[in-house]
């Protein structure tokens, strides 16, 4: 961040983690319940924030409200820690939050706020993990009325969005739903899963760390408990099935630069028209290249 | 026989209602209209039985009531008094005072409906495949494979080209239409069948057609059906027994030869005598 700036002198009254005690009492009190009814979309009020709506204000205002003395945040913006998005949330956190401290180790942080990734590292116990939402309605795309769409929540009917599986393998001989998969959770709502990949979904499934959803414009959080089955939709004889970053040959691709093969990969081109692929998360990639580096003897394989 | 449906004094008012509605409406005011406090009875102390394999025939003028009955059986609208039961295997459900949910249940495991206007039977945003598979997934089969199978076969019966179920019934002509929506609602081999104006507006063919394909389902499948119609040679062609509406009340009802060859109420026989 920009050491050298400092706060106007009327925004130094701002309370810790800018939103004011009230606001977020209000916010830990949804966050409440949405664990207490996991996968239940619950109502809260979405305040104004310094940015846009749609740049993570949900989850932001999650992280702000759970944020004390001690704490030490990570930020991530489609599994890199220096890209626009978790600059500038990182910052702010900064700027409004003293007393706390920003990593971009995975295992560093209790609170890590993402969006479109999960961290490839399994989360433990002591860590939530909060991810931003910007349509948390899995059945949107199914049914325009919200009024309708709670009751169906209400009844777990989801008779519609396995409809649009089954037109998908129909046209397409697969789902093809490549992010905000519908995934079940315990066995009753269906949640959307926030813009990760399908790669990370079976993340949420048992996850030993709380899971909060946040989106700020349509005012909901939900949560993934620890320790809760989280079941993508599917058919019995057509299995869910995450990337498989396969190459020409069949074999799995590996990331050029530290060699993993097992974390989920961004293609990348080059001008010259080659294109190479490397692990989507910056941390991950990064603690793997040093500890090769540190052994000082070529690759380590995963 | 066994009897598989039975509804006693169903009402439905359209407005806050009164106790002067039922003596305001019906055949002898010539009216839908409470003159007291302005409610729309649409329909009033209707009672029918229906036994399995049975079809049965409401007949009567638009505004009648007709299809508001069958709507209420079908939990579109709620009755604002009367009660159903249901015999389901050995239970009796009473149909009106169960939970959203199981009513939604009995709607997509028990229950088959075909509409007069394909728009409200059928999802336009799927394929006519898609449209059979979401009524097999409401009844909770998930396999992708056997729902394929069981949707290609009921279009098959149905007289609906197997090459063409992967389109948007959007494409299909109105009697096609028809016939996907019979098949959606026979997906579930449901015991009772709704039927609500489905020839209306077809052409004579089509229409003889779909007539042959009810009366070939009900003998396969033992289904019991209540067909709403004002036409009387549908009546005539599938109904066993009939009941005649009028301002939303039954003013005549018996076996459907008795009724159309020996009407007794004057509508009644103004309705068989416009017909022949």
């Amino acid at each position: 961040m920009n050491h050298s700036y400092e706060l106007p002198v009327d925004e130094v009254s701002y309370n810790f983690a800018f939103l004011d005690e009230f606001a977020k009492r209000e916010i830990r009190r949804s966050i409440l319940k949405a664990i207490s009814i996991p996968g239940y979309q619950t109502p809260y009020a979405s305040r104004e924030m310094p940015m846009g709506r749609g740049f993570g204000t949900g989850g932001l205002q999650l992280t702000l409200s759970l944020l004390g003395a001690g704490d030490t945040l990570k930020v991530i913006d489609q599994g890199a820690d220096d890209s626009v998005n978790a600059v500038n949330l990182r910052q702010f956190v900064e700027l409004t939050c003293p007393g706390t401290s920003t990593t971009e180790r995975a295992a560093e942080a209790n609170i890590i706020q993402s969006r479109h990734r999960i961290p490839e590292d399994r989360l433990t116990a002591n860590q939530i993990l909060v991810l931003q939402v910007p349509t948390p309605d899995p059945l949107a795309i199914v049914e325009p009325s919200e009024a309708r769409r709670k009751i169906m929540h209400g009844e777990s009917d989801y008779a519609s969005l396995l409809t649009k599986l089954y037109e998908d393998i129909v046209q397409f001989d697969e789902i093809a739903i490549s992010n905000r998969y519908p995934t079940r959770l315990n066995g009753h709502y269906v949640i959307d899963s926030s813009p990760i990949p399908r790669f990370d979904v079976p993340k949420m499934h048992q996850s030993a760390a709380l899971i909060l959803l946040g989106a700020g414009r349509e005012r909901k959080v939900y949560a993934v408990p620890p320790f809760t089955d989280a079941v993508p939709l599917a058919f019995e004889d057509v299995a869910f099935r995450t990337e498989a970053f396969l190459d020409h040959q069949g074999t799995r691709r590996h990331c050029d630069r530290c060699d993993s093969s097992t974390s989920y990969l961004d293609e990348i081109m080059h001008p010259d028209g080659s294109h190479h692929w490397q692990c989507s998360d910056t941390g991950y990639c990064n603690d793997r290249c040093a500890r090769r580096d540190s052994a000082g003897s070529g690759a380590v394989r995963s | 026989m066994k009897k598989i449906l039975e509804v006693r004094g169903l009402t439905k008012i359209h407005g806050p209602g009164c106790p002067l509605c039922s003596e305001n409406t019906g055949p002898e005011a010539e009216t839908n209209v409470c003159v007291s406090c302005g409610s729309v009875v649409a329909a009033q102390d209707v009672s029918l039985d229906l036994h399995q394999g049975e079809i049965l025939g409401i007949v009567g003028e638009s505004g009648s009531g007709k299809s508001t009955v069958v709507k209420t059986l079908f939990f579109d609208a709620e009755p604002s008094a009367g009660e159903a039961r249901f015999f389901d295997g050995d239970q009796q459900l009473d149909l009106f005072s169960l939970n959203a949910a199981r009513q939604r249940w009995l709607r997509n495991h028990r229950f088959g409906m075909v509409y007069q206007n394909p728009n409200l039977g059928l999802n336009f945003n799927v394929s006519a495949g898609g449209n059979i598979a979401e009524r097999l997934l409401m009844s909770d089969v998930a396999h992708y494979g056997s729902i394929r199978q069981r949707a290609r076969d009921l279009l098959t019966r149905t007289e609906v080209l197997g090459e063409r179920m992967d389109e948007s019934p959007r494409r299909f002509s109105g009697g096609m239409q028809q016939r996907v929506q019979i098949a959606k609602a026979l997906a579930t081999r449901p015991p009772l069948l709704l039927l609500d104006e489905v020839t209306t507006g077809l052409d004579l063919s089509v229409q003889a057609r779909i007539l042959d394909l009810i009366l070939e389902i009900q003998h396969e499948l033992n289904t019991a059906m209540i067909v709403v119609t004002h036409d009387l040679g549908v009546i005539r062609l599938l109904a066993g027994r009939t009941l005649v509406m009028k301002y939303g009340q039954v003013i005549e009802s018996g076996l459907t030869d008795q009724v159309l060859e020996d009407p007794q109420h004057a509508y009644t026989q103004r309705l068989v005598a416009s017909a022949l």
